[in-house]
């Protein structure tokens, strides 16, 4: 099942990187309180490519913001390499990639990059050489000194995924990143994110509306309903983890996409 | 060019306005001087022209239009008056002469600055109280509000009498009233400006587990600059205001504000004109020189050019 623990290399590799056990959220009190999330069960292994699919309102990202401790829980239990969301933030777990890149545009790409760095007291000689080393990563090198606007969407959100690599997290904590950009630039984007994925042997928690994406991407797809938010269905991919763009033509590809759509057509309901 | 061309149109355009607002404003006094001189007036007596419309006087009496722009002492005097008076108190007078502008303006420029740099400076500490604790926001936004709405006329002689019997006077009194105006747009503009970066950027700081005071000096001021300078140029022009409002009261003997004041006890309009030129021209410069500073900060911030 978990079809990636073999290329563990972490001292502590039986250890869940997150789990979830009965998490639930609401929002508000009383009669306008919303159920956010119910019931959540996941546990999310070292080294997991993991997808969260689902339509608008079935806490997909709510989820994501919870493991990032942006939201707070209401009831269950959830932790991030055996520590509350909390304690794990402040060992700089994970780093968290938005839907739009949000670069500060009085930034350069390389200051921008540097700023959860100056922020968590790295020298100087160590962000500069980490800011060469993620932008090497992600295919930007060379344009450090440009300030944001000089670059094109996908590009930008390509510094903002070097700006969550650059401190040592091993967890990557992705809501939507290429939602915002098209088809083709997205294609390519996958391509890289998955060798980067293959080189940094991180794990990665992926949030998208996008069927294609999420199976192109994942070792395990969370499919999740809405009202009140849960996961309907966790398909775990028999896809090799070598992927190019073309394997989403092969039948095993179209296979799981159709159980993905099968799954929410399901969690869907009636609304 | 096309730019340049419509503006020269438009100021042509008021100057145009300008002369033909001369006719009807300085012919009472045109006519008055005639008949002392001796001329035909239409009609004849002082209190009969009092009475008639100023265009009735002006169609009766045609031959002394083409004097209503030489006045003396005109109601409104022309442009070429006021930029004859403006040419010869500044570039024709030396810079310590008491009939010189440019010393004039000086004085209030001093006012001017020193009040905009503690308006501007009370304006920021304000807006991060107010941006950082509710408390703030609650009490200090509605008196700075309220301040705003007593007007300044009423309130700077109080300033200057009770700055005066603790002994304070001169520059500083003066310098009050500036920054009374001025700091209420840097309040404003920094609390907006403060509070800009959107949720997306403040969460992206917690995600970092980043503190307050990193949060404030990495995203929330570099957020505020464009508020800022908008904020300034907006606050430098009450400064000035304020600084002449400040100059009336005392009776003050230097600045642009003793300048208008002078030339009203004495009616001589022309002066009165050239002092106001001369306060627009400075807050024309003052904001000209913000922007410039504007356009070299936030052109090494990136901001697109």
């Amino acid at each position: 099942m978990k079809t990636n623990s073999q290329v563990d290399s972490g001292q502590d590799a039986a250890q869940p990187v997150i789990e979830a056990r009965g998490l639930n959220l609401v929002f508000g009190t009383g009669e306008t309180s919303v159920q956010a999330l119910k019931d959540i069960n996941l546990t999310i292994d070292r080294g997991d490519f993991v997808s969260f699919i689902g339509p608008s309102g079935c806490g997909k990202t709510t989820f994501l913001r919870c493991i990032a401790a942006l939201e707070t829980p209401t009831g269950g239990r959830l932790t991030v390499n055996g520590m509350t969301p909390e304690e794990a933030r402040k060992q700089r777990a994970y780093g968290y990639v938005f839907q739009a890149a949000g670069l500060y545009p009085w930034r350069t790409i390389s200051k921008n990059i540097k700023l959860p760095l100056e922020i968590m007291g790295y020298s100087k000689a160590e962000q500069n050489k980490r800011v060469a080393e993620v932008l090497e990563l992600v295919e930007l090198s060379g344009f450090g000194g440009k300030f944001p606007w000089q670059l094109s969407g996908g590009m930008q959100q390509r510094a903002s995924i070097a700006r969550a690599l650059a401190f040592d997290a091993d967890l990557l904590l992705m809501d939507e990143p290429f939602g915002a950009l098209d088809e083709i630039v997205r294609d390519h984007l996958n391509e890289q994110l998955l060798k980067l994925w293959a080189r940094t042997n991180k794990t990665i928690g992926f949030v998208t509306h996008s069927i294609p994406e999420a199976v192109y991407l994942s070792t395990k797809i969370v499919v999740m309903s809405p009202r009140p938010g849960r996961i309907h269905e966790v398909i775990d991919s028999p896809l090799p983890k070598d992927r190019p763009l073309d394997i989403r033509d092969t039948p095993a590809f179209i296979e799981i996409a159709h159980r993905v759509r099968e799954g929410l057509r399901a969690g869907h309901g009636h609304d | 060019m096309k730019t340049v061309f419509s503006v020269l149109t438009v100021v042509a355009g008021i100057v145009g306005i300008w002369y033909l607002a001369c006719v009807p404003m300085n012919i009472k006094g045109v006519l008055d001087q005639a008949q002392r001189a001796g001329e035909e007036v239409v009609p004849d007596t002082a209190n009969a022209r009092r009475d008639a419309g100023a265009f009735d006087l002006v169609a009766k009496n045609t031959f002394a239009i083409n004097r209503v722009w030489s006045v003396e002492r005109p109601r409104l005097p022309a442009p070429h008056q006021v930029a004859t008076e403006l040419w010869q108190t500044t570039v024709m007078k030396k810079v310590t002469s008491k009939r010189s502008l440019i010393y004039h303006a000086q004085v209030t420029l001093s006012a001017t600055l020193l009040g905009f740099a503690l308006g501007t400076g009370l304006g920021i500490l304000l807006s991060i109280g107010i941006v950082h604790s509710r408390v703030m926001d609650m009490s200090v936004m509605p008196w700075a509000i309220v301040s705003q709405t007593i007007p300044i006329i009423a309130l700077a002689p109080m300033i200057i009498v009770v700055l005066y019997s603790i002994g304070v006077q001169g520059l500083l009194p003066k310098a009050i009233i500036a920054a009374y105006l001025s700091f209420f747009p840097v309040v404003v503009g920094m609390v907006k400006g403060l509070r800009s970066p959107d949720q997306m950027q403040l969460d992206l700081m917690r995600t970092y587990g980043a503190s307050g005071g990193q949060l404030f000096w990495k995203l929330r001021l570099p957020s505020s600059m464009p508020y800022l300078f908008a904020s300034l140029k907006i606050g430098i022009a009450a400064s000035l205001v304020g600084a002449i409002v400040g100059e009336l009261p005392t009776g003050a003997v230097a600045g642009l504000g003793a300048r208008l004041l002078a030339g009203s006890y004495y009616g001589q309009t022309v002066q009165i004109w050239s002092a106001l030129f001369a306060a627009a021209i400075l807050a024309g410069l003052l904001v000209a020189l913000l922007g410039v500073i504007e356009r070299s900060l936030l052109g090494r911030m990136g901001v697109k050019p």
